[in-house]
């Protein structure tokens, strides 16, 4: 308990304090995850939408395997990339090892089959509501999956959000594949892990608060924007 | 594009025939009012015809149209019409983009259509806060926008009160007055007589009867219309 | 409108993508240990060497072995560990160029203040460690092939323990870097060994103190290494070598000299003179 409440002040020193390092590994660490949630929105909601309205051999197995996806552990996401990118890898020339870059690309893979899951369904769902409506009117499937996604635009904001949520909080990718160097691929999780190692509970748990308020802060105002939005267009 | 030829369509689903060997020629001109019992098989009689339903055997073709050949000039209002997320100008227009209406057309023909059915005060108003009626009205008017040769209604006032339905019997009256063929589903005996000028009559997935609507009041030939008239089956 | 507004986050997004490393910056990475990092140690020293040369140094923290191995790909310029067989090791495969000393501290058998193996008071590792196993009174260890493991491990041996044969439920394999292994043993009042540093910036205690120090079996040794341009063209040699060199120099040895926490001297530079010409002026307190 009384680890607790130190760590409360600690957050509130920190956040008064708004030390140039602090800000600076929040904004790599939103500059990452917000990057990693547009790559993954940009591949992974038409993925989504396309294999909740066309019928192809595979599919139902595409959906399990795009499902079980969801639960990728982190560390093994982080691996895979690490050996691609690492010099003896097959992207190795590259150089892009212990780079942001490649902390993008690592949690880029880890949402990726969030987003094309959770799309697929809600995509899904409004196309059994659409679908006779839509085909009367002339649409192909790839009109219906463009429609589709258009009209699900308030549920996909939440499935993108879940996205970000995912990435923002995740640990074991990005500490592999960035290397945790300070002031070049540190951030929030991986100072809130090196902050653990060194037994400094409060300042660990002091920016995970914050990290927890930074999420909640997007969350709320991706919502209301949402529930304004969606009063006007029912 | 008319005449519309059935021949021994039938249609299954889990080996459970719900058409059974229907076969009809339906030509341009008079209100086609297909009627029958709850269950009996209109809507999906319906389907077939709008193409939505691949008929299990049978054929049915368009005059002129090839052998997959699903003419683009027909048009679908459903019981229950589904509004797309956007403006109800933004929905007339959507139906009309994919008709391959040209740009340039589509605005002005669009809000014509939202006048003409008693939408414009709503023109930008998120089609999805429309009334029950007005929604109707709306798809109504997405669906004539496209300037069809037949337009096909299922149950369109199924879910509607007495007034709203008044209006949609209106502008159905107008849109077959503007040269378009209606070929509608009710179980509502009244509106029937009010809208049809011929009626096919469905029974348990056959058709049983057809005849001009006079006749079929004053006296149906068969003893299934006989009964649904009178009230004993399930409507 | 949230269609647009998730456009513009998009956008924002994509425009806020972290910028590549340009090829201008000048830096060098560095596989090293937990330890080193954990401590503080790099903090302290790296600005001094960054403002001198312009050359930044990027550390990556890892147990020693897997530091080695991060070198062996490739992935990085400089190894700077502290385990001698697996350096000597790395460097009759060839991976490295040539190994310096850089400086040492040394191990301290941490335990609870009860000490249940009644270990506490001698300088005896040997001992400590045989009677640890003789109560089965608890005991982390670290598990993860890293400079303080092997250390440990060695203990074990000298002690005729066969340790991978003998351990039993008390024996905690965590497989975790120092400072998670330390705060396991905190929660479970556990024996652990730690090298000093780490121990030193470890806030986390609990009931832990050091029970045994000083034993010379104790002595932690760091060398630095330069990962061979031979097997790896890629690496910064040059910048490498910058390092090593300043690390080793009179300047680099006086600040690790004079990195402390609560005024107590975390590592003791010991750099050769021979290996390195003007190392001569370190300070060097005995062990």
């Amino acid at each position: 308990m009384n680890d607790i409440v130190l760590a409360l002040g600690e957050a509130l020193r920190l956040i008064g304090g708004l030390d140039a390092k602090l800000t600076g590994i929040v904004v790599l660490s939103l500059e990452i995850s917000l990057s990693a949630v547009a790559i993954a929105a940009v591949l992974g909601l038409p993925l989504g939408a396309v294999i909740a309205v066309e019928r192809f051999a595979g599919r139902q197995a595409l959906i399990v395997l795009l499902n079980a996806l969801m639960g990728l552990p982190p560390v093994v996401v982080g691996l895979l990339v690490y050996l691609m990118l690492s010099r003896a890898g097959p992207l190795g020339p590259l150089g892009l090892l212990f780079t942001p870059t490649a902390m993008v690309v690592a949690q880029s893979i880890l949402i990726l089959p969030i987003i094309a899951a959770l799309s697929r369904q809600v995509i899904e769902d409004a196309w059994r509501e659409y679908e006779e409506q839509l085909r009367s009117l002339g649409a192909r499937r790839f009109d219906a999956a463009l429609t589709l996604m258009w009209d699900t635009r308030f549920s996909l904001v939440t499935v993108v959000l879940a996205g970000f949520g995912r990435a923002a909080a995740e640990v074991g990718a990005v500490i592999i594949v960035g290397g945790n160097i300070d002031g070049v691929t540190r951030v929030m999780t991986t100072t809130i892990a090196l902050e653990t190692s060194k037994g400094d509970l409060p300042l660990a748990l002091g920016l995970g608060m914050i990290l927890v308020g930074l999420v909640l802060a997007l969350n709320g105002i991706a919502h209301s924007i949402r529930e304004a939005v969606q009063r006007r267009y029912g | 594009m008319l005449p519309l030829r059935l021949e021994n369509v039938s249609f299954a689903i889990g080996g459970r025939r719900i058409i059974d060997s229907v076969s009809v020629e339906i030509a341009g001109g008079p209100r086609t009012v297909i009627l029958g019992p709850n269950g009996a098989g209109k809507s999906v009689l319906m389907r077939l015809c709008h193409g939505l339903f691949e008929p299990t055997s049978g054929a049915i073709e368009w005059r002129g149209a090839g052998v997959n050949g699903r003419p683009r000039q027909q048009a679908m209002v459903f019981q229950r019409p589904v509004m797309l997320r956007r403006s109800a100008l933004g929905n007339v227009l959507y139906g009309m983009r994919l008709a391959g209406v040209a740009r340039g057309e589509c605005d002005l023909r669009a809000r014509d259509m939202l006048e003409v059915v008693g939408l414009a005060h709503v023109t930008d108003r998120p089609a999805r806060v429309l009334s029950g009626g007005e929604q109707q009205r709306l798809a109504l008017a997405r669906a004539w926008a496209l300037n069809p040769e037949v337009l096909f209604l299922d149950e369109p006032t199924a879910n509607l009160d007495p007034a709203a339905t008044r209006e949609i019997e209106t502008i159905i009256g107008a849109i077959h007055a503007g040269g378009t063929k209606i070929i509608m589903t009710t179980h509502n005996l009244g509106q029937a007589r009010r809208l049809a000028d011929e009626i096919l009559f469905i029974h348990e997935g056959r058709l049983v009867e057809r005849a001009p609507v006079g006749e079929f009041f004053a006296g149906p030939a068969s003893a299934e219309a006989r009964s649904f008239i009178k009230g004993e089956l399930p409507w | 409108m949230v269609g647009k507004a998730m456009l513009v986050l998009f956008a924002w997004a994509l425009t806020a993508w972290p910028a590549p490393v340009t090829a201008a910056e000048r830096y060098v990475t560095v596989a090293s240990t937990t330890s080193t990092e954990q401590s503080g140690l790099f903090r302290h020293i790296l600005p001094i060497f960054e403002k001198k040369t312009g050359i930044r140094v990027r550390v990556v923290a890892l147990g020693t072995g897997q530091a080695l191995d991060m070198a062996r790909r490739g992935d990085a310029d400089v190894v700077f560990v502290h385990a001698r067989e697996q350096e000597e090791k790395f460097l009759a495969e060839e991976y490295g160029v040539r190994r310096c000393d850089v400086m040492y501290n040394d191990f301290v058998l941490v335990g609870p203040r009860s000490d249940p193996a009644r270990v506490g008071g001698g300088k005896d590792i040997v001992a400590a460690v045989r009677k640890i196993k003789e109560a089965r009174a608890p005991f982390v260890s670290r598990g993860d092939r890293s400079g303080t493991h092997v250390a440990e491990l060695k203990l074990w041996r000298l002690a005729g323990i066969e340790i991978a044969k003998e351990k039993g439920r008390w024996y905690r394999d965590t497989g975790q870097g120092m400072g998670p292994a330390l705060n396991t043993a905190a929660s479970m009042s556990a024996y652990i060994l730690s090298d000093r540093g780490t121990w030193l910036s470890f806030r986390n205690r609990g009931e832990l103190a050091i029970l045994v120090e000083g034993d010379k079996r104790l002595f932690n040794q760091y060398g630095i290494m330069l990962v061979n341009p031979q097997k790896h063209p890629h690496v910064k040699r040059e910048w490498g070598q910058a390092f090593i060199d300043w690390v080793t120099s009179s300047e680099g040895q006086r600040a690790i000299a004079a990195y402390r926490i609560g005024g107590e001297q975390l590592f003791f530079p010991n750099a050769a003179r021979g290996n390195n010409p003007d190392a001569g002026s370190s300070s060097r307190p005995g062990a």
